[in-house]
């Protein structure tokens, strides 16, 4: 029967489009474990490709027929060795191109909301790795903020919306991730902002975020403004856009908190976070639409695939923002931290400029999920 | 370390080390050991998964030159 071969853009709008999915699955389990295509109707079934070398007779009935089934692996090789014996024994079945490498690398970008005379701001949405990234638009300029390392997503969108990007921001220095930051900034030749605090140690040049700043985007001026709010790390800055939407980084999620420890002691930051949870937040309009970096869950996404809410929901609802006890909430953020992600230290490097591993390199230091929030 | 057999997997992608490998390991009566060459890293979880799977034991598993070397004896 037929075999199929599935981009990672597919798979996504299956995701988005909260379609079914059989996903058989032929990591080890481990790495399974680990780390999976997550969808809110996805089905799976584990079984490492190196159990079914002598055949799929045992596992077939356990395999739907009456629905899509895509078969799984690292890096694509072994997901169609099980897709053409599944295929030899009658059945119809798919396997992901590139495999979970290339699900890691997807980016889906989706329109949040329009803006001021007609401007609009886009969420790339990283749905293997939980990132997101921003573009806003107005007039024909554009400003990039929290940019993943795949700068020709970004450049290739606003070649296509017929803008040029003028600004690139990173909220603060990642951990689970490699900004893109640097490099759209050197190929349009805008200005790359961060803040101060976080670069200490880095070796390029850059210019110092500092809160209050303003910058303005395209003829209808839209604002950027910047609010110094550290907690994850020590120069965590959010952004104020169109006095419409909060884009907080990984200092607030849709269903989690940041987490203090990643480029630090988790003791010396609990008591930014707090502050800035509990207080320059709350002075904000709560009207706002919180637009985080990560998201950890599947069921953070809204219907259209955004990652986006109220930010007055997010103080009724969001757990992290509803712990009254100081002492508790320096218990919750310390003492409940989830592992780090895969090869934090270097990729803080990287983010540094210190380090510059070549795109394999950077790909296997990306695997895996972002952990960078505590619930 | 010596062993009863080699398989060179070098320059080889999954899931060609592992279907090699288990080609080679079926020729090997019990106690007998086998050595794999293989840059493939994924190799460095999925053979230890795969030995374990089939009851055989990595005796020793080294990294050289990105060249990683397992003699794995059979279960």
């Amino acid at each position: 029967m037929t075999i199929e071969k599935w981009p990672a853009s597919k798979i996504a709008r299956k995701v988005i489009e909260n379609q079914k999915l059989f996903i058989l699955d032929v990591r080890n389990h481990d790495a399974f474990e680990d780390w999976k295509i997550e969808g809110h109707q996805f089905e799976y079934l584990n079984i490492p490709y190196f159990e079914l070398l002598d055949g799929i007779e045992e596992i077939l009935p356990k395999i739907p027929t009456d629905q899509d089934v895509l078969v799984v692996c690292a890096k694509e090789g072994s997901s169609k060795m099980v897709a053409e014996m599944l295929s030899d024994a009658g059945r119809d079945v798919a396997y992901l191109e590139g495999g979970m490498k290339s699900w890691s690398m997807h980016l889906e970008p989706i329109k949040v909301g329009d803006l001021t005379d007609g401007g609009e701001i886009y969420q790339f949405v990283r749905l293997g790795k939980g990132c997101l990234s921003y573009m806003v638009i107005s007039g024909d300029e554009a400003a990039v903020i929290d940019a993943v390392r795949f700068k020709d997503v970004f450049l290739e969108f606003a070649k296509e919306k017929n803008v040029t990007i003028k600004h690139v921001f990173d909220t603060h220095l990642h951990a689970d991730h490699i900004s893109g930051g640097r490099q759209i900034a050197a190929a349009t030749g805008a200005s790359y902002y961060l803040s101060p605090k976080d670069a200490e140690e880095a070796v390029f040049d850059y210019t110092a975020l500092e809160d209050g700043l303003t910058v303005q985007v395209g003829t209808s001026k839209i604002e950027v403004g910047a609010l110094y709010s550290p907690g994850h790390t020590i120069g965590s800055t959010s952004f104020v856009i169109d006095n419409k939407y909060l884009l907080t980084g990984d200092i607030l999620f849709i269903d989690s908190i940041g987490r203090p420890d990643l480029a630090g002691l988790a003791e010396d930051w609990v008591g930014d976070l707090r502050e800035t949870l509990y207080r320059r937040y709350r002075e904000l309009a709560e009207d706002l639409i919180v637009l985080p970096a990560h998201f950890m869950i599947i069921d953070e996404l809204n219907e259209d695939g955004t990652v986006a809410k109220r930010l007055g929901d997010l103080f009724a609802e969001n757990h992290g923002l509803n712990i009254k006890d100081e002492a508790e909430f320096r218990s919750v953020v310390t003492e409940n931290l989830p592992p780090q992600p895969n090869a934090y230290q270097q990729i803080r490097q990287v983010n540094m400029g210190k380090i510059t591993p070549d795109q394999d390199e950077q790909t296997e230091m990306e695997i895996g999920p972002n952990r960078c929030a505590v619930r | 370390m010596n062993s009863n057999k080699v398989v060179d997997a070098k320059g080889l992608s999954c899931p060609m080390p592992i279907v090699r490998t288990k080609k080679a390991m079926d020729t090997l009566n019990t106690g007998e050991v086998l050595e794999v060459n293989v840059t493939d890293k994924g190799a460095l979880a999925d053979f230890p998964a795969w030995a374990k799977a089939g009851g055989h034991t990595v005796l020793e598993h080294t990294e050289n030159d990105g060249v990683i070397t397992f003699f794995i004896q059979k279960g």
